[in-house]
């Protein structure tokens, strides 16, 4: 008997139909192959190469984030020695007990959980994490809540109406600070996506490459707190235009940006992905550059929820910490992001053309003005959350007058992103703190260091100033 | 007799005639939208390879595309066809069939509109019995009254704390004023001659309320549910759009994401319809109530 029969008829399990089972796909045939896509996916995690994997993924993430430089991890390991250098990171890392509790999970408090996310590639562990199964072997009743904007997303953490969700990074700064909001403790516990954003352009705007040449263009970003906002800001000024002044900055959901380029509304936006891919397919727009090309590796959106609920629920919360990163370690390898197009493509999920989303996540892709170009780190999915890039989007947020007067950044940046209990506590064990969570970051050729904020802010040409 | 049933054959025939003149513009203005075969061999390896990104395959012998255009009368059919062929399938939060997206923006249209009618029809019949009431409470409703129920959806989410409970305050809160006002208008402009029979026959004013006043004002009453009825309909689109999650607002939403106008417009016409059916059932409502003099 043949076993490739499309149509298995002999398979008591499936409906012999000539369409597609679950009515979602055009065909029976284009069905089976997201099922499949979803049975190798869930087969790749679960070989013990990938367990291992991701476990080491875990813990070297973790020994990076405290030592970001090398010298010191090896100092410090020489000095304390391997065993109790690990036992020491062991017990006071929030994250680091995360291998351990792989083995022993301690009790739910609270297994149906709403997670929210808005449908763009930012969000792909988490929305990913649902199909293959991660939160329920982690023993939790997810549902993915498709959110129709930032503002309703932070409403609805603010309501506990969602659990945990997915977060424009600087959203949970700003809502810990009470800008935008009324200030409720958020924290930012694994960044969901790095790179992955683009300035699209208006195809008509073919020839005017330099944005020195944009003085009167209208542009949208998805809210005024996120990295997009913050990215095309830096990136006019630094071209001598005031993203005050000579462009306009709209807030425009994701989704609605491509309909508005080809409508005219907008001149161009810096958006999350699919959007500027398709605004490309959809023959409205161009790719103008990458924001890796501004700065590469930076954060976008998080996956976070309230201090209360991490306080009221500290096993749920380890075990979605789990889930995602393990989402997250697996989203990382190359050789599964064109599965991953597919398993994500459906309508429950991002609800997008599939080759457009396999050209965002694998990098080969057609930019809008006739070239193919492969760019593999086009979109990635670093978890780590550094502190220096909270810091990097208060100095901000202080520059352009979404907070005012004095800023505690690190203060604030290790209340939110969750590296800072584990520091907290190495200090009060006496042991030396290192400078971990403070990588220096470069955006665009210059370089900022966390220690210096204040003195950042205040050397740059085009700024609000503060009385203002 | 005759000349009616004649008139309305006619006027059947002009609908038709117009529906097909519409489907032939639309069929006419699509066509020449369709993808021309081009010549595949002049293309370079490179950009057969970015023709395949952008979605069209050269290789494929010119096949339409998945693109997101205006739809042929064809694709619109088969849109049309697959989702009434599927209308309450269930694929988790953010997949459903359209029956079900239907039924969830009908039941937030529903208890908001109960609400709002247990609200202004009872508030209505005191303001229109009682002049003083009237002008106490009417600065507040002609404040309120012309406000977009749109814009009570930041305030309702912020002190209600929950998106489906602010759908339905936004309902309630749009359909409360047509209802309060044509009630208070019904109750004020009942007969004087019909109060003072009541008033001679010594009728206690809850007998005098409900089989006096009530019969009287009922067609303006339901003249005022039935607007009300149009505007909640028409709100809960929007608002759905707005808070997403179900309904069929977000069904228009969901597809507006995906580009896809003939998923929208499907959405379209099935609110349409549903609008009119709404209507229709007030109408019948009115046509019972209504008493000739």
């Amino acid at each position: 008997m043949r076993t490739d029969n499309r149509f298995d008829p002999y398979n008591a399990d499936r409906p012999l139909t000539m369409r597609c089972a679950c009515g979602q796909h055009a065909s029976a045939e284009e069905h089976r192959s997201a099922q499949d896509a979803v049975a190798e996916l869930k087969r790749r995690s679960e070989t013990a190469e990938f367990e291992a994997y991701s476990n080491d993924f875990i813990e070297a993430s973790l020994v990076k984030a405290l030592f970001p430089h090398d010298a010191m991890r090896r100092r410090f390991l020489r000095a304390v020695g391997k065993g109790s250098a690990m036992a020491a990171i062991g017990s006071v890392l929030p994250v680091a007990s995360l291998q351990a509790m792989a083995q022993e999970k301690g009790t739910l408090e609270k297994r149906d959980l709403k997670i929210g996310f808005i449908p763009i590639t930012c969000a792909t562990p988490l929305i990913m994490a649902h199909p293959l199964g991660f939160y329920s072997k982690q023993g939790l009743d997810v549902q993915v809540v498709k959110t129709a904007g930032w503002a309703l997303i932070r409403d609805k953490m603010l309501n506990k109406e969602y659990d945990a969700t997915h977060f424009l990074s600087p959203m949970p700064l700003a809502i810990s600070l009470g800008v935008g909001s009324n200030p409720t403790p958020m924290n930012v516990a694994t960044i969901q996506n790095t790179n992955g954003q683009a300035i699209t352009l208006h195809v008509k705007h073919k020839d005017k490459r330099d944005p020195k040449d944009w003085k009167g263009f209208k542009f949208a970003v998805p809210f005024e707190y996120s990295m997009h906002n913050f990215l095309l800001r830096y990136y006019v000024a630094e071209a001598g235009l005031d993203p005050d002044r000579d462009i306009q900055i709209r807030v425009v959901p994701p989704p609605e940006m491509v309909a508005n380029l080809r409508a005219g509304n907008i001149d161009g936006y810096l958006g999350p992905d699919p959007f500027n891919q398709r605004a490309v397919f959809e023959e409205v727009g161009f790719i103008h550059l990458l924001t890796k090309d501004l700065w590469n590796g930076h954060p976008c959106c998080a996956f976070g929820t309230s201090t209360e609920f991490i306080q009221k629920n500290p096993n749920t919360f380890a075990a979605l910490y789990r889930a995602v990163l393990t989402s997250a370690a697996m989203a990382r390898e190359a050789r599964n992001r064109e599965l991953i197009a597919k398993v994500i493509a459906p309508q429950a999920y991002l609800n997008q053309p599939e080759t457009v989303l396999t050209q965002v996540l694998t990098g080969k892709f057609a930019d809008g003005l006739g070239n193919v170009k492969t760019v593999p780190d086009r979109a990635d999915f670093d978890p780590i959350p550094w502190q220096s890039m909270a810091v990097w989007m208060l100095t901000q947020m202080k520059r352009w007058g979404y907070v005012k007067g004095e800023v505690n950044y690190k203060q604030i940046a290790e209340k939110v992103f969750l590296l800072t209990d584990a520091k907290k506590q190495m200090k009060a064990l006496d042991m030396k703190v290192p400078d971990g969570a403070y990588p220096k970051i470069t955006v665009m050729g210059k370089v900022f260091d966390p220690d210096k904020a204040e003195a950042y802010v205040n050397g740059f040409a085009i700024k609000r100033s503060p009385n203002a | 007799m005759n000349a009616a049933r004649s008139l309305g054959l006619r006027a059947g025939l002009l609908s038709a005639v117009l529906l097909l003149v519409l489907l032939a513009v639309w069929h006419v203005a699509t066509l020449s939208s369709a993808p021309v075969a081009t010549a595949a061999p002049a293309l370079t390896p490179e950009q057969i390879e970015y023709a395949k990104l952008m979605g069209k395959d050269p290789s494929a012998g010119g096949a339409p595309a998945a693109k997101s255009g205006f739809p042929t009368l064809a694709q619109m059919g088969s849109t049309i066809a697959k989702h009434l062929s599927q209308p309450s399938y269930d694929n988790g939060p953010n997949d459903k069939g359209i029956a079900l997206q239907l039924g969830y923006s009908l039941a937030r249209v529903g208890l908001g509109y109960l609400l709002a009618a247990l609200v202004a029809i009872p508030l209505g019949f005191v303001i229109g019995m009682s002049p003083l009431v009237y002008r106490a409470l009417d600065p507040f409703i002609q404040v309120l009254k012309p406000i977009s129920p749109l814009a009570w959806m930041p305030l309702a989410l912020y002190t209600i704390k929950d998106s489906s409970i602010s759908g339905i305050f936004v309902i309630f809160i749009c359909s409360v004023w047509p209802m309060l006002i044509n009630t208070a208008f019904g109750v004020a402009s009942v007969r004087r001659e019909w109060l003072n029979v009541a008033r001679t026959l010594e009728v206690t004013p809850l007998r005098r309320a409900f089989e006096v006043i009530l019969p009287a004002a009922a067609p303006t009453i339901l003249t005022g549910m039935r607007i009300s009825m149009g505007i909640a309909w028409l709100v809960i689109v929007a608002a759905e759009m707005l808070v997403g999650g179900t309904g069929i607002g977000y069904f228009v939403w969901n597809e507006w994401n995906n580009l896809s106008l003939p998923n929208v417009i499907f959405a379209i016409l099935t609110i349409g319809v549903v609008g009119m059916l709404l209507d229709l059932m007030f109408a019948r409502l009115q046509k019972a109530v209504t008493y000739v003099d």
